[in-house]
């Protein structure tokens, strides 16, 4: 005799297809290379104070050397090791790229399921305010947000964070508002399921695929974001190694030392690029066409 | 179509008048006194207070903002609190045309390096060229646009001696010391949008590619490259155009930075010496302004677009 069972099965990312994505990612050649890259540049963050062969913010007196045997990189402008300060700066790199985006996920998905859920002036609300921030270009706002938090590293993050969040709100209200009406989410209300029940399990898993795509590229995004920051005197404190800061202290050197200009923004560029190749690959897999308003 | 125009006018304005707002009150709640940073920090507190008074910053808030707004109205921006004290509408009048012509330069070789690229990458799909564009968009996707102009500094001006490192030319000066001071900074900043618009390109020529009259076409026996030229780039063009949207931001975000990596006094160089220099009402003239060519420059596509596609329909 057929039983009839009351757990609704969610049609979303199942077991044994989350298995067979990670399989697909192993196939697409971009995803292997920017995964292989990107782990170079997790590691050397973790581990940079064992990896870095000087202290970052050791000056000396010999300055501006060339790379050599010794400083594979070169020596800036006080004598302090490069490779040891890029190193260093993998460290906030990605640390201010993961927990901005970590921020923008959870404040903008939750603002997009509240709005896209309930609707009324919940929803005129928390869109008004997304519409002005997708209004702009998200760097300057960032810089706005900046300008007025003050700099510092977790300034820094908040500003990027609020600057970013517009996607995921958008999104997470898309998501709902094309979802709530289908029948599994009808027949969990009729069962008596909670707003906030609904919410978690039905909503929140299937627009789970556009979101992780988006939070890629934002980590690529928040990356630069910062470097921006930080590059222009807006960003982390001076003395913190970070990429952007590296290159911004350099500017009056690049005549005389290119490796000063190069290597830090190539340190930049090719952890943005396997994020990129990454976000490129899990759209594929996915199926997720770029969002389009 | 008159209905539709008035209707995002206003609210274009509703949106800029919005942002001033924000903008007004948000800058009010920097930590730190501008009045000590103007005074060196060496005046005593009653030279600080006088000079309040003089400025109107000892008003209740609200008071301050329905002053300042009915000067905005009148485009009265303002002085700036810092150095000279020139007002603040001369400063923005001067920065404006500068990153007009670096926005605009910028997007024209975008234009040029992406639309062969793209073209060419969806013709030939999957060939070795479609794959090194495709590989060129990433890496112009992931440099941050103040290294690529650094790395052209290095290169073009400092190595080369072929155009000059840093500064703006007025065009009055000439066609050509304006033209060489741009390409630098216009490259550095087009890159990232000329990566998107060649992928955007691509996948939308591709997707034409597909229908039926393109099969149609074919089927008579019409030249291919009557095909591609004639039917298929015209209607790729409709989904190409929402990404002039993208372009305008990619394009005043590029400005902010580049320009100051060229020391080029346009809009974006003059919004960050502000905020370094806590000169509240050069920030604000700043920000305002290119919230108004953005918010414009939307409007202005999104215009465009329902011109182009007449599918496009005016009702909310």
């Amino acid at each position: 005799m057929a039983q009839i069972t009351t757990e609704l099965k969610t049609p979303t990312l199942a077991k044994a297809s989350r298995l067979r994505w990670l399989g697909y990612l192993w196939r697409d050649k971009k995803a292997v290379i920017g995964l292989f890259v990107l782990s170079l540049f997790v590691l050397s963050a973790i581990f940079a104070p064992w990896i870095a062969p000087y202290d970052p913010n050791a000056m000396d007196f010999q300055m501006l050397l060339a790379p050599s045997m010794d400083h594979p990189l070169g020596v800036d402008d006080l004598g302090r090791d490069l490779l040891s300060r890029i190193i260093h700066g993998a460290r906030v790199s990605i640390f201010v790229g993961l927990s901005t985006v970590g921020i923008a996920l959870v404040i903008g998905v939750f603002l997009g399921i509240l709005a896209g859920y309930f609707g009324g002036w919940i929803d005129t609300i928390i869109m008004r305010y997304i519409d002005l921030v997708w209004a702009f270009p998200n760097f300057i706002i960032a810089v706005y947000l900046v300008a007025v938090f003050g700099t510092g590293l977790e300034n820094v993050i908040i500003a990027i964070a609020l600057a970013y969040l517009d996607d995921f709100a958008r999104i997470a209200r898309g998501m709902v508002l094309s979802i709530r009406e289908q029948d599994f989410v009808a027949s969990a209300k009729s069962m008596g399921a909670s707003s906030l029940r609904i919410m978690r399990v039905h909503l929140f898993p299937n627009a789970l695929a556009p979101i992780i795509v988006t939070a890629t590229v934002s980590i690529a995004n928040a990356i630069l974001a910062e470097a921006g920051l930080s590059f222009l005197g807006l960003g982390v404190k001076p003395t913190t190694p970070t990429w952007g800061l590296i290159l911004s202290d350099a500017r009056s050197f690049f005549t005389r030392a290119w490796w000063l200009a190069v290597f830090p923004g190539m340190a930049i560029m090719l952890t943005v690029l396997s994020i990129n190749f990454l976000g490129d690959a899990l759209r594929d897999i996915f199926d997720v066409r770029e969002y389009q308003d | 179509m008159l209905g539709y125009l008035i209707r995002r006018v206003i609210h274009a304005l509703l949106v800029i008048a919005a942002v001033a707002t924000l903008v007004f009150f948000m800058l009010r709640a920097v930590p730190g006194d501008p009045l000590r940073a103007m005074l060196f920090e060496i005046g005593d507190a009653e030279a600080v207070e006088a000079l309040r008074t003089k400025l109107g910053l000892d008003q209740p808030m609200y008071v301050q903002y329905v002053i300042w707004f009915g000067h905005v109205l009148q485009g009265d921006l303002g002085n700036s609190i810092y150095g000279s004290r020139v007002s603040v509408s001369r400063i923005i009048t001067e920065a404006f045309p500068r990153t007009i012509s670096l926005a605009g330069f910028a997007f024209i070789i975008a234009l040029l390096l992406a639309v062969p690229a793209g073209i060419v990458s969806a013709i030939r799909k999957h060939s070795i060229f479609d794959h090194v564009f495709t590989f060129i968009a990433f890496l112009g996707l992931s440099m941050p646009d103040f290294w690529v102009a650094i790395i052209l500094i290095i290169i073009f001006a400092v190595n080369l001696h072929w155009l000059p490192a840093i500064g703006y030319a007025d065009i009055s000066k000439g066609f050509w010391p304006w033209f060489s001071h741009l390409i630098l900074p216009a490259i550095a900043i087009g890159t990232a949008f000329s990566a998107i618009l060649a992928r955007m390109i691509r996948s939308a020529l591709l997707e034409v590619m597909k229908s039926d009259f393109i099969r149609t076409a074919r089927a008579k026996g019409l030249d291919e490259n009557l095909v591609i030229f004639k039917h298929a780039l015209r209607n790729a063009a409709i989904p190409v155009i929402t990404v002039l949207g993208i372009a305008i931001a990619l394009l005043m975000s590029g400005a902010v930075i580049v320009e100051n990596v060229f020391s080029i006094k346009g809009l974006g160089r003059t919004l960050i010496q502000g905020i370094l220099n806590r000169d509240y009402p050069v920030v604000q003239g700043a920000i305002l302004v290119v919230s108004v060519i953005f918010v414009f420059a939307n409007l202005l596509v999104d215009v465009f677009y329902t011109l182009v596609d007449p599918r496009i329909r005016y009702e909310e």
